[in-house]
């Protein structure tokens, strides 16, 4: 099994995407698109409609110095039509060479129109049904949204300019990392973006399932996605195959929100688990940023070992679900809620660019109670082309929702609040800012892709407030926020960053390899430093490393066999000779290869008389045993003339009719006219020799 | 091993499903239903038989309910909170949401209005859903290490499943009701292929073949219309789920069709809350309409109201959906006592009615009065519709699930027994399954498959893999046949390859069994291999020796080739069907190899005279043991040939 790492992968939007192979197939897990890259474009002007509102609006302090100074920046970033950035060394892989596709996440799918668009990609995709949803809307809003730069450019083909060197050396030092990579590398990861209809093949491709669903591919592997908690319908996978049981944790969450909980349950007893969260990777610095919070207890592996496993297990257990975290993750919500209640009470309105639908759905139901308490009467807006759908959406998959959720459908209620706003006029959705029946109001609280602020309406938000100081822009980390905030520069309104939680926590990761009992771990490189996990297993950790195959030493030699009993039984046993413990049988049969089970049923009929013999027939013995038989015979020594070997003996057989052996040292050839002499004599030689 | 089926109810009758199975130890009860026909004990499923100490937490590992309806899970509630099971219950998501509103219903059917003392309480039926695992359609759950279970969607009603179970290598499936055809708002059952010694289905059509429903849909459309249109008062009576959100559905897109105005009317907050629940589970329903959901989901119906009481006598058409079906009692009944005298008015009954309710008495004959108690009497004046769509499969569906699946076993349950029988014939002579219809309170007993379990050796799996060619060749005559039969020619040559495998079992004391190729054998025990063969020489005549080729006996390469090759012909005119190889030097058949012998003094040529009268050619040949019998064949064969006669004159320089 050989396991390649073709990109870490950055933070919730940009998933790690790696290539397997195991027992002879090729799996790619995951297809990200690295969406912050889009940064070094400049947006586009804004539309006829809104330029207006804005110069009217525009801040006072507009002078030519100012527009001046502002189209200099704007030149700084590369005013084209943008191409998106695809884990470089995806494409160092023949498309046609990949046998099936593992999507995770919505994340994880974003890239996969360029790949079902190639010519010789044939690999069966598998996701789950409310990731291919999902991830549907997200490219489907991607495609339109980036329509507006193809009706500011025009659309042209080839490649654009700015991809020149002599363009990319006139870049910032800052862009030009992005463009090219840390080593300068990643220039090949551009790709024009898909049409819409590529999106629709794309997904048409996909095979769907539902969570610990079985699918068989090519009767070998078995693939199921089990809850990841990250995001609804987000999921890792076990993959077994008829010599090694694997697990892929990506980026999970223990106690998410809205999503099905973490089920790390259903991956116990794998052989090799891919651990492959990198949420954590150089979170040290950023936890103590953020640890108002009592110190968590981290497990201690040192605790004694004495008690029973199930009670070891049961300690291990506590602290995987100690919710320290998701208490955390709320009060970030709560804070964000309460800032915006803020602003919206300074007259000032509020921009929440994020497409994390698991927050987005947890501030639409926050922010309107918090509004409530403090007696405020403020519209909130969803502006996006998919956002009525996917409201919508999230209110019929109760199968995909954690349980507190669940209980709703159980009781008879919606599962999400957001019907129930808009009935009530407090939350309005249109598909983008020049809707007709957009009826604005201000202040008011929007939510609006994307989050990269170079596509969508956020752009055309953002320049309509900046000038405000009591306005707010909610901002997700991992965003290079002096990048993103380049084109709207000078800045008034308020920016928000704030983090949230995509992964395992690092204290958690121990114990929850723990309770897996792998028998090998496959851990990335660049989180060793930060955590020690190779003392005091018992599995073995191996390290691997972007772009770097490590290649995964075999674990079973055997393939598990099943005997049908209606065969078993017929079979006739032999004891060998000088092993008592040993008894061997011949078996014959038809094997079926299906599901992953090697099955032996009857076929073909085994023969009755040994096929297989060993040892050596001593002439003299021979000879001894035949006349037993009644079959007499003398012994012809042979001066032989090849030198086989001194031991070689002809035995002529007189009675009951003429016959020869030749006996050799690897060889014994019987000759006769009469079957049953032949036969009596093959007998007589198996009693001296073992066979089977 | 064996799988054990003890059936508790629906055996040879519709009604309280509940069957038992014990799967090599692990036993599960599907269904836990009550019987709507009985008010005595016969109404629970009689569960001492499962446990005469009623210790079931210990002796089921867990119950299935297939569907929401109360004859599979009525009893449900009783079981757990009255006799104490406290195991694990598994739903899909839908039946977990509606079963305890149908429970719930039925309680107070039971308890409000006919005063009976109640089997299970509010609380009970809250406290008994709370042990409910809810899972998904396909969703592969493992109970325990052994035990296996899936659930298929079924379309019978909203969140219906066939469930699988597996333990070990056996397999069954538990179909409850079931749906071959899409309906209005659910889709056809849907299962895999699978390998099952088990197929336990129900059987309510066992002997129907329907038509289409879209006839009938249109009938009733009509029947209601004219109703409305003369201004006449419809009223529904059903079940607050199911049937109820069907019809709405027919109604709701017929009123826009038609742009009717007549107001559509629930009767009790019931049935509108269930309409929340069937919004939710929109994914549940059929393609088309699960597609509504971004645009308006299509429960979420224009033209219905809800309706008050005071508008029982409110002059106008309209239609009214009221609880209980069959009119048993409560509102329905209320309604239907002010409307019946009016030949304006229709009421529509469902396809079924319990013996013993107004709807019962409705359908049977044409009654002008229905009697309720002796104070009251009702004058019955209004048209009265049955609506005859049943969302159960009729025979060709069960045929065809049992056909598809091929289960080694076929169990029949819920259904009527005469139907039964001749369902279960047609199951044992068209398909040539085996099938049982046991009573309530019998066990069926059916062996299980079982293997035996071993480690397989590469070398053993690389073997058992290489192909196996075999060519099988067509004689002219069959041949010719065929083309006569055929017109265009069929290949001469038929390659076949079916792989073999043969390897060697190993049973050591303290280790596991183990499978190994015979070279793995000879290198555990360090032992070379020692081959034991046949060999003869036999001899065939050959009559113009002289004129073909030198006296001497020592044929040329050419002659020697020529030998060979009319031996070939003649073998394999001989033996038309086995496969003969010409490999030039020699020909090969399975392991035997003959070949033109030269040597004055083979040490193989056991017979001492060869008859000198007629030239004779020589063929030495070489078997192992496996191809004894072919080879004696094969060399009475060549003893009897005159290759002369076939000799063609050459070399007559």
């Amino acid at each position: 099994m050989k396991v390649t790492c073709l990109s870490k992968g950055s933070g919730f939007h940009f998933p790690p995407c790696h290539i397997l192979d195991v027992s002879g197939f090729r799996i790619l897990l995951d297809c990200p698109l690295d969406l912050s890259a889009l940064t070094i474009f400049s947006p586009v002007s804004p539309s006829p409609k809104m330029e207006e509102e804005e110069q009217t609006y525009d801040f006072a302090v507009n002078n030519c110095l100012d527009m001046r100074k502002r189209q200099k920046i704007l030149k700084s970033l590369i005013c084209a039509q943008p191409w998106y950035k695809t884990p470089n060394n995806l494409h160092l892989w023949d498309p046609s060479s990949i046998d099936l596709v593992l999507i995770s996440s919505t994340m994880g799918m974003l890239a996969l129109p360029f790949l079902t668009q190639t010519k010789g990609f044939s690999a069966k995709i598998y996701a789950t049904e409310a990731t291919t949803r999902l991830g549907q809307l997200m490219m489907e809003d991607l495609v339109l949204m980036h329509n507006e730069f193809q009706h500011f450019y025009g659309s042209d083909s080839g490649s654009p300019q700015w991809m020149s060197w002599e363009e990319l050396e006139l870049l910032s030092p800052a862009l030009r990392q992005v463009a090219l990579g840390k080593d300068g590398t990643e220039l090949g990861g551009w790709m024009p973006l898909y049409r819409s209809t590529d999106v629709e093949d794309c997904v048409k491709k996909v095979q769907t399932l539902k969570y610990a669903e079985e699918a068989w591919y090519n009767g070998t592997l078995l693939i199921k996605a089990f809850s990841s908690g990250l995001e609804i319908g987000s999921c890792n996978w076990t993959i077994n195959s008829p010599k090694r049981n694997v697990a892929y944790i990506s980026g999970s969450k223990f106690h998410p929100v809205h999503a099905m909980e973490f089920d790390y349950h259903a991956l116990r007893g794998n052989d090799l688990i891919l651990y492959s969260d990198f949420s954590s990777e150089g979170v040290l610095t950023n936890d103590e940023h953020y640890n108002n919070f009592p110190a968590s207890t981290t497990y201690n592996s040192s605790t004694p070992r004495d008690c029973s496993t199930d009670n070891d297990d049961r300690i291990l257990k506590e602290c995987l679900l100690r919710n320290d975290e998701s208490l955390e993750e709320r009060e970030k919500v709560a804070f964000i809620c309460s800032c915006a209640v803020d602003s919206v009470k300074a007259g000032g309105s509020v921009i929440i660019p994020l497409n994390q639908l698991g927050i987005v759905l947890q501030l639409l139901e926050q922010i309107p109670v918090y509004l409530e308490s403090s007696a405020m009467k403020v519209p909130i807006y969803v502006i996006s082309s998919v956002a009525a759908e996917l409201l919508a959406f999230t209110n019929i998959i109760p199968e995909w929702l954690c349980k507190e959720r669940q209980e709703k459908l159980f009781s008879g209620e919606p599962l999400f609040s957001h019907p129930e706003l808009m009935k009530g006029e407090k939350l309005y959705v249109f598909p983008d800012v020049n809707s007709p029946e957009l009826f604005w109001q201000e202040p008011c609280i929007i939510f609006s892709p994307h989050w990269s602020l170079r596509l969508g309406p956020v752009v055309h938000l953002l320049r309509r407030w900046r000038g405000d100081e009591n306005s707010l822009l909610v901002l997700e980390d991992g965003l290079d926020t002096d990048m993103a905030l380049l084109p709207f520069k000078p800045l008034a309104m308020k920016v928000l960053q704030c983090s949230f939680l995509s992964g395992i926590r690092l204290q958690k990761t121990q114990p929850l390899l723990e309770i897996l009992r792998p028998k090998v771990v496959l851990f990335p490189e660049d989180l060793r430093e930060q955590i020690n996990i190779s003392s005091s297993h018992s599995f073995p950790v191996l390290y691997y490393a972007e772009n770097e195959t490590l290649d995964v030493p075999k674990s079973r030699g055997n393939v598990d066999l099943e005997i049908a009993s209606n065969l078993a039984t017929q079979l006739s046993w032999r004891k060998l000779d000088h092993d008592d413990d040993m008894d061997i049988a011949r078996l014959g049969g038809q094997l079926f290869i299906d599901g992953g089970k090697h099955q032996v049923l009857s076929g073909n009929k085994v023969s009755d008389k040994p096929l297989l013999h060993w040892g050596f027939p001593d002439v003299e013995k021979l000879l001894a045993a035949l006349s037993k038989m009644g079959v007499k015979g003398s012994v012809e020594e042979c001066m032989s003339d090849d030198a086989e070997s001194g031991s070689d003996g002809i035995v002529h057989i007189h009675e009951p009719s003429k016959a020869l052996i030749e006996v050799r040292a690897t060889r014994t050839v019987i000759s006769a006219r009469d079957e049953r002499l032949a036969s009596l004599i093959f007998e007589a030689i198996g009693t001296l020799t073992d066979g089977i | 091993m064996a799988i054990e089926c003890l059936v508790l109810g629906a055996g040879q009758e519709v009604g309280k499903s509940c069957v038992v199975v014990t799967i090599n130890g692990k036993r599960i009860m599907f269904d836990c239903g009550m019987h709507m026909g009985y008010d005595d004990h016969r109404r629970y499923p009689d569960f001492s038989l499962i446990s005469k100490s009623r210790d079931f937490d210990h002796s089921l590992d867990c119950v299935i309910i297939t569907h929401f309806h109360l004859d599979h899970v009525g009893a449900l509630p009783y079981f757990t909170e009255v006799c104490g099971y406290n195991g694990p219950i598994y739903m899909t998501y839908p039946t977990k949401a509606l079963a305890p509103l149908m429970l719930e219903d039925f309680r107070k059917v039971l308890v409000d209005r006919r005063g009976e003392e109640e089997q299970f309480t509010s609380l009970h039926i809250s406290q008994c859903m709370q042990k409910v695992i809810a899972i998904d359609l396909k969703q592969t759950l493992q109970v325990d290490d052994d035990l296996q279970i899936r659930a298929y969607y079924a379309g019978h009603v909203l969140g219906a499943a066939m469930f699988y179970a597996k333990v070990g290598e056996s397999a069954m499936v538990y179909t409850g009701d079931y749906n071959m055809t899409p309906d209005r708002h659910l889709g056809a059952a849907q299962i895999d292929r699978l390998e099952l010694d088990l197929l336990i289905t129900e059987s309510t059509y066992a002997t129907t073949i329907r038509d289409s429903k879209y006839a009938r849909e249109r009938e009733f459309l009509k029947a209601v219309h004219e109703c409305v249109a003369g201004g006449g008062k419809v009223l529904i009576p059903t079940f607050a789920l199911g049937r109820a959100q069907e019809l709405c559905i027919l109604l709701d897109d017929y009123w826009e069709r038609m742009n009717l105005k007549v107001p559509i009317y629930f009767s009790a907050g019931l049935t509108i809350q269930a309409n929340m629940y069937y919004k939710i589970l929109i994914s549940w329903t059929s393609q088309k309409i699960k597609e509504t959901y971004a645009t308006r989901n299509a429960f979420d119906f224009k033209h219905v109201h809800n309706f008050d009481r005071s508008l029982i006598n409110a002059p106008g058409p309209c239609v009214l959906f009221a609880t209980p079906g069959m009119i048993s009692g409560g509102f329905s009944l209320e309604v239907f006592k002010q409307w019946a005298p009016c030949e304006m008015n229709l009421i529509t009954l469902p396809g079924y009615c319990v013996a013993g309710t107004v709807g019962h008495k409705l359908m049977s004959g044409k009654p002008t009065k229905i009697v309720l108690d002796k104070d009251t009497q009702i004058d019955v004046r209004c048209q009265i519709h049955q609506l005859s769509f049943s969302p159960h499969t009729d025979s060709k569906g069960i045929m065809d699930l049992a056909r598809f699946l091929s289960p080694k076993n076929v169990i029949l349950v819920h259904g009527e027994k005469p139907k039964m029988v001749s369902l279960k014939e047609r199951i044992q002579s068209e398909l040539r399954i085996p099938c049982y219809l046991p009573a309530n309170c019998d066990t069926v007993h059916i062996p299980s498959t079982t293997y035996v379990k071993a480690h397989a050796s590469n070398a053993f799996i690389r073997s058992c893999l290489n192909p196996n060619f075999r060519f099988l060749k067509r004689s002219k005559e069959e041949n010719s046949d065929q083309v006569l039969r055929n017109t265009n020619s069929t290949a001469l040559l038929q390659v076949n390859d079916e792989r073999v495998a043969e390897g060697i079992l190993i049973m050591e004391k303290g280790k596991k069994a183990r499978v190994v190729h015979q070279d793995d054998l000879l290198l555990m025990l360090r032992q070379k291999k020692h081959d034991i063969q046949f060999g003869y020489c036999c001899a065939a005549q050959l009559d113009n020796l002289e004129e073909t080729g030198n006296r001497d006996g020592a044929l040329s390469h050419s002659d020697k080739c020529s030998c060979l090759q009319l031996l070939f012909k003649e073998l394999s005119n001989y033996f038309s069907g086995v496969n003969i190889q010409d490999l030039g030097e020699h020909l090969q058949v399975e392991s035997f190899q003959v070949s033109v012998c030269l040597k004055d003094n083979c040490p193989y040529r056991i017979i001492d005279s060869p008859r000198k009268e007629a030239p004779t050619i020589f063929f030495c040949c070489s078997w192992s043991a496996a191809d004894e019998k072919l080879a004696r064949e094969i060399i009475s064969a060549i003893e009897r040939f005159n290759l002369s006669d076939n000799l063609p004159c050459k070399n007559s320089k």
